[in-house]
């Protein structure tokens, strides 16, 4: 296939796989967190039950580190997205018509 | 303890009728800004981030989240803070993986995203049934839910309660369209958070301001075990399929992802995710305290001998805290945010029937502006009069079901569909369609042939498929449907058409 605008594509295809990149390591990143929990509350619930301090059980400081890690998570891509990835494709301009 | 609830309550209507007269109002206003379809579906791209990171809020907090998790968390400790996590983790995936493809490469609906390289006829018609389905039964679950809260905490009828949500549901969508439905999460979203904020700091008060104290004022009342995985889930297959359904539904969900569409361009879609994880995993925190909070000070025993199910764990807890002028406040607070989710579910489903079925199937893209608006707003009024004789009809049936339902039909039906159709170029028309029909029916099937329905609603002694929710068996079927159905029709992908869409997928579109 001749297409004129071959080359014009790499650097898209590049930010592409980029943004793919991040996109899939931030959600396996979510995926273990949640996932590890209630794994921990469906094949370990004893460990759970383990008190940390008076009146705090480990199951309720994980499950607010849950919240606390996707609010990490969110954060991170936010900063990616609005430094790099704005970045380069404000760099690459408006696509040719 | 003696209590207000159930009795008519002058505060709670006083409250309420604030409520109506302001959201009206606000409707007025949007119904003169609502004269195009990209006005009606999308308020004019015109919302900014943090406004669409509190209505994205207000869509999701439901009457579920607030009463329901505060009731679970009272009367059997731990187990409710399964559904805190789980209705949050969905969030970042949302915006790892949806929010800006999906605002770059779509108009109003998610539909446009998965049709937009592939036949517009066959998909869109698999993606509304995708639509309908999740937003029927999540619609069932809220009016029935608001029928009896209603009916419990002000002391009105059922029928009554429904046919006023549904007639005011109906007005915010048909004439204030997107814009008065935005509004209205951010007014009930503000109110929901507030609420719960002023109760929690009410009941830390009680314990030195700091939580530890009141879990340990729990535990030394009802046991240690109250701060540790219960009998909620005893097998780990339904623990881990409950999961996947929350997790991967909130991106499949019709009326949550309508909304990225209301922002300007892919970084306020971004913004505004950011901000409403913000929001939602703060409300959620918060209902760690609540919950807790209720058992402690009301006593689960007091929750249930109101309500079984222990939903008005909050609405006690407030009276307690307040006396019958919070208790008014917070009941008002239930009633708006049952009100706003179900205006959000039909302006989503009427997109669906206009946008998806009328203008691109039937008038396969050549009906007028003012045409599609016209059935988008009479599909507002069937969807809103189907939702009242729906609540009517499920009157006093077990519908707690109905939420998890939709959450797994929104992650089989929808969500692979949607994913595959962003990042995988051999995708296929026929793929497409098979993967949402699976997907939806699948879960239906597997949902009918479960523990959920043949033993708790129709008391079988057992049930032939062992998991209460199928998404652990049809996410991964509809993936893997897609895929192989894909391979197997062999599309003529032509790259350029890729090349175009991943070029809008990244860069929004250009107009050509």
């Amino acid at each position: 296939m001749s297409d004129p605008n071959q080359d014009d594509r790499a650097p898209l295809r590049a930010v592409a796989r980029a943004r793919a990149r991040i996109a899939i390591i931030l959600t396996a990143a979510m995926i273990a967190v949640y996932f590890g929990f209630i794994s921990l509350i469906a094949f370990n619930p004893a460990l759970l039950a383990r008190k940390v301090s008076d009146g705090l059980s480990l199951g309720i400081l994980l499950g607010a580190l849950v919240i606390v890690a996707s609010w990490v998570l969110t954060w991170i891509y936010v900063r990616w997205a609005n430094t790099h990835y704005d970045t380069a494709i404000k760099a690459m301009g408006r696509p040719k018509p | 303890m003696n209590t207000a609830i159930g009795q008519p309550n002058g505060i709670a209507m006083a409250f309420f009728f604030v409520f109506i007269a302001i959201t009206l109002g606000i409707t007025y206003w949007a119904a003169r800004r609502t004269k195009t379809t990209e006005q009606f579906y999308a308020a004019g791209r015109t919302v900014s981030p943090a406004q669409n990171g509190f209505a994205l809020a207000g869509d999701y907090m439901s009457a579920a989240s607030f009463l329901g998790i505060a009731g679970l968390v009272s009367t059997t400790g731990f187990d409710g803070l399964i559904y805190s996590t789980g209705w949050l983790v969905g969030w970042p995936v949302v915006l790892f993986l949806i929010a800006e493809p999906l605002r770059n490469l779509g108009k109003y609906t998610f539909a446009d995203v998965v049709a937009f390289r592939l036949s517009q006829t066959p998909v869109r018609i698999a993606a509304a049934t995708g639509t309908l389905a999740t937003v029927v039964f999540y619609l069932i679950a809220q009016m029935v839910g608001a029928g009896g809260l209603i009916k419990l905490m002000f002391g009105i009828s059922y029928e009554t309660a429904i046919v006023i949500v549904g007639a005011a549901m109906i007005a915010y969508v048909l004439f204030g369209g997107m814009l008065a439905t935005t509004w209205v999460q951010i007014v009930k979203a503000v109110l929901l958070l507030g609420g719960a904020l002023m109760l929690a700091v009410l009941v830390l008060v009680r314990f030195n301001m700091n939580p530890a104290v009141l879990f340990a004022a729990a535990a030394a009342r009802y046991g240690d075990a109250v701060l540790a995985p219960g009998k909620l889930v005893s097998n780990p297959g339904d623990a881990i399929s409950l999961g996947m359904a929350l997790m991967f539904g909130t991106a499949g969900l019709p009326h949550i992802l309508m909304r990225f569409y209301t922002v300007p361009d892919a970084r306020s879609a971004r913004t505004s995710v950011f901000y409403a994880t913000g929001l939602i995993g703060f409300f959620y925190l918060l209902t760690f305290i609540l919950g807790f909070g209720a058992m402690v000070l009301v006593g689960p025993d007091a929750i249930r001998a109101v309500d079984k199910g222990g939903n008005m764990a909050a609405p006690l807890l407030a009276e307690l805290l307040g006396g019958t002028p919070f208790l008014g406040f917070i009941a008002a607070v239930a009633f708006a945010t049952i009100l706003a989710v179900v205006a959000g579910l039909a302006l989503a489903g009427a997109s669906a029937l206009s946008h998806d079925l009328w203008a691109s199937v039937v008038r396969r893209g050549h009906a007028s502006g003012s045409e599609e608006l016209k059935v988008a707003r009479a599909a507002t009024v069937v969807l809103g009069v189907t939702a009242v004789l729906l609540g009517i009809t499920f009157k006093g049936q077990n519908v707690a079901f109905m939420v998890s339902l939709a959450f797994a039909i929104a992650a089989s039906g929808n969500f692979p569909a949607l994913l595959l159709s962003m990042f995988w170029t051999r995708f296929s028309t026929a793929g497409a369609v098979a993967s949402i029909l699976t997907g939806t029916f699948g879960t239906l099937l597997l949902i009918w042939l479960s523990p959920t329905i043949q033993v708790d609603v129709l008391h079988r002694a057992d049930a032939w498929f062992p998991l209460k929710n199928p998404a652990l068996v049809t996410i991964p079927l509809s993936f893997a449907v897609g895929i192989v159905v894909s391979l197997v029709t062999a599309p003529k992908v032509a790259d350029a058409r890729f090349a175009h869409h991943q070029r809008q997928m990244h860069m929004g579109a250009t107009g050509d």
